[in-house]
């Protein structure tokens, strides 16, 4: 029987519907704390709790990354890879991997200091968006409307110990309806296409921060660009995010590597942990 | 099930189907408890990790 094991450090909504739907389809499946997890230069593949294949839901980004390297060397298949999880979990890289990619993304500028990050806004001229490079949940987007925003920004990052402070991520505001769109993609298939609506005095659209959430229709193109997104990162079990820019198009500014999917299920009649499981399924047997 | 948080002595409702690993959050105090283990008529939380800032999916 196929054994799946599903990694987790804070149990969410989308690991106990992934861990009761392997279950329900008969397959073995373990949910395993990564953070109690160790491993050292001796670890070997023979650990029983690990099964035929990881499904890695890791909700920090650092212990998730360095598990999942831990976890291939020993040689284990991992949902998703260690190369996928770095380009998705870093919005700098995300950007340039979709750019080389020819997939339709937001013009975004980096800097690397206050001083070059101060000139980098003046330039660009505003508003402007800055997210940080890491992290999800719309936590440290701010549109900056003005030099005096700017100052802020700069202020608060300066006061800032973690060592992604220093690097600043800008992006041009895109002129969108009050909505993005996410599609969860599961190997080559669209398994979910969801609006997700910016609740009243937010311009945020995530879930989050209020977002709602309403089944999207699947059109060829953006079927099109979702994939090609996908196969950009590397592919597996991934949150493709969409902008509509009004004369652009579609422009997709983020791709998640542990996607939530609870508001995608609660408006979308497919089944999304199944899907899920039957990836991890077919991959096992790879 | 009834559990007493550790911070401010509130009662916390541990609902029947919660899985190790899932978190209680006290609806007092707003101290978050993880739950580390759980059988039929015990259940044992350590005070969760507090939000990290590359937390995310």
């Amino acid at each position: 029987m196929i054994r799946i094991c599903v990694i987790y450090d804070k149990l969410r909504f989308e690991e106990k519907k992934i861990f009761s739907n392997i279950r329900e389809k008969g397959f073995d499946a373990t949910l395993v704390d990564g953070k109690s997890l160790t491993f050292d230069t001796e670890s070997t593949k023979s650990d029983s709790r690990f099964g035929d294949i990881i499904l890695q839901r890791m909700i920090s980004y650092n212990r998730g990354l360095h598990l999942t390297y831990c976890l291939e060397h020993i040689g284990l298949p991992v949902v998703n890879s260690f190369n996928v999880s770095e380009i998705c979990g870093n919005k700098l890289i995300t950007s340039l991997v979709l750019k080389n990619n020819n997939v339709p993304t937001p013009k975004t500028t980096f800097a690397f200091s206050t001083e070059s990050a101060r000139e980098c806004m003046k330039k660009l001229g505003y508003p402007l968006v800055v997210k940080p490079i890491i992290g999800s949940w719309g936590r440290g987007v701010y549109q900056i409307k003005d030099q005096s925003m700017a100052e802020m920004l700069l202020d608060s990052r300066q006061d800032n110990d973690n060592s992604f402070s220093r690097i600043y991520y800008f992006q041009e505001l895109i002129d969108r309806p009050s909505r993005d769109i996410r599609c969860i993609v599961i190997g080559d298939q669209i398994a979910a296409s969801v609006y997700r609506y910016s609740s009243d005095n937010e311009w945020r659209t995530n879930v989050a921060v209020g977002g709602r959430t309403e089944e999207a229709p699947l059109t060829s193109e953006l079927q099109e660009i979702v994939l090609k997104a996908s196969n950009a990162v590397g592919g597996g079990i991934l949150g493709v995010d969409l902008m509509e820019d009004k004369e652009r198009g579609y422009l997709v500014h983020e791709v998640n590597n542990t996607v939530e999917f609870r508001g995608a299920s609660a408006v979308c009649k497919s089944d999304i942990a199944g899907a899920m499981t039957d990836y991890l399924v077919k991959m096992s047997t790879k | 099930m009834k559990k007493e948080c550790k911070d401010c002595g509130a009662e916390l409702t541990i609902p029947q189907d919660s899985m190790v690993g899932e978190i209680i959050t006290c609806p007092d105090c707003g101290t978050d408890f993880e739950i580390v283990s759980k059988n039929e008529d015990s259940v044992e939380m350590k005070e969760a990790e507090s939000v990290g800032e590359d937390w995310g999916q």
